[in-house]
């Protein structure tokens, strides 16, 4: 048998354990992903624009200006999201440390239940936008509660955070991209 | 007589009317005309619930569904076309939410992989199916083991 016959052969008999361990690579990446986490497509784009009243006074409207005075965290809630009640606390430490929120109130069952909840929890929010029927949500592609955008001084749209904002996804990434937002602003 | 004319003309009258009005009643929806109603079939099937795993929004009850069934019911009534209320969709959460996601760099692999495999099986297929039809050839020294084992039998 010939020196590349012999080659060749070797090169047919590794060949599927090859294309199993890419295999193997991509199918335990798949297995680690969360499938109900998904990536924001609105990431770079500037905020959408929006119109919508006030939580407190629905008297008071309010533009996606009030989005471009950032750096600022946009936090998407409802009384009926049990996660939200989760991270409300943490939400109020990120405030008492001075970092601005605005609070989306998401599709709430009542103005009222909303208004109660920031009353008796505390409202770590610098502007309470009311969005009873989830048009605002609509344009940033909120998918469900809680979520939270972090948004430079442009107004554009530079992370999506899925699920609670916590002590420990703070320290790990949160706090790192929110202060990459505060530097540019400084520069 | 006259009376059953009249009878027959009213009927007449009341089937071609409601043929004009052409109202289309569909998933609770009212349309105008039979063309939105199937451009609003077609979409709710084609768009995917971001919020769950894998149900399009004709499907599934997920609040979010329902929004979008509302949208896309608005945004048809208006006059625009299903291209627009899929862009729009995928606008805001992107080619998740199309079950036929556009041909690009980034979905090249989804689109061309089963094409390159079949490709791939097909070739091997061919190959392998005519090196067997290939009659077997001895090398020199084979030749002479054989005559050698030939020369044995003999003797035996």
């Amino acid at each position: 048998m010939s020196e590349t016959q012999n080659k060749r052969r070797w090169w047919v008999l590794f060949a599927p354990l090859v294309v199993f361990a890419g295999l193997v690579v991509f199918l335990l990446k798949g297995l680690g992903s969360d499938p109900t986490r998904l990536e924001s497509v609105l990431i770079d784009q500037p905020v959408p624009k929006f119109e919508a009243v006030d939580l407190f006074n629905t008297d008071k409207v309010y533009s996606e200006e009030v989005l471009k005075q950032g750096p600022l965290l946009m936090n998407v809630w409802a009384t009926w999201c049990p996660t939200c009640r989760a991270e409300h606390e943490f939400l109020n430490q990120l405030s008492a440390q001075g970092i601005p929120i605005v609070g989306l109130n998401y599709k709430d069952d009542s103005r009222a239940k909303a208004i109660d909840w920031l009353n008796t929890l505390g409202d770590p929010y610098t502007v309470n936008l009311y969005d009873p029927e989830g048009n605002v949500a609509f344009e940033f592609g909120v998918y469900g509660a809680p979520e939270t955008y972090f948004i430079d001084a442009n107004g554009t749209i530079r992370y999506r955070h899925v699920g609670d904002v916590n002590e420990r996804n703070w320290n790990n990434k949160l706090q790192q991209i929110y202060q990459q937002l505060q530097q540019e602003a400084a520069q | 007589m006259n009376r059953w004319l009249l009878c027959m003309g009213a009927l007449l009258l009341s089937f071609s009317a409601a043929l004009l009005a052409q109202q289309v009643t569909y998933d609770g929806h009212e349309f105008d005309n039979e063309q939105q109603r199937r451009t609003y079939e077609a979409l709710i099937k084609e768009l995917r619930c971001p919020k769950c795993q894998n149900q399009n929004i004709a499907d599934s009850n997920a609040p979010l569904a329902e929004d979008m069934r509302e949208r896309a019911y608005q945004m048809v009534m208006a006059g625009q076309s299903k291209q627009q209320v899929i862009d729009y969709m995928v606008a805001r959460y992107g080619n998740f939410a199309h079950y036929k996601p556009p041909f690009n760099a980034f979905t090249a692999v989804l689109w061309l992989a089963p094409l390159v495999i079949a490709l791939a099986g097909i070739i091997i297929a061919l190959r392998l199916s005519r090196k067997r039809s290939q009659p077997v050839a001895l090398s020199d020294e084979e030749q002479r083991e054989l005559a050698q084992l030939k020369e044995r039998s003999k003797h035996d």
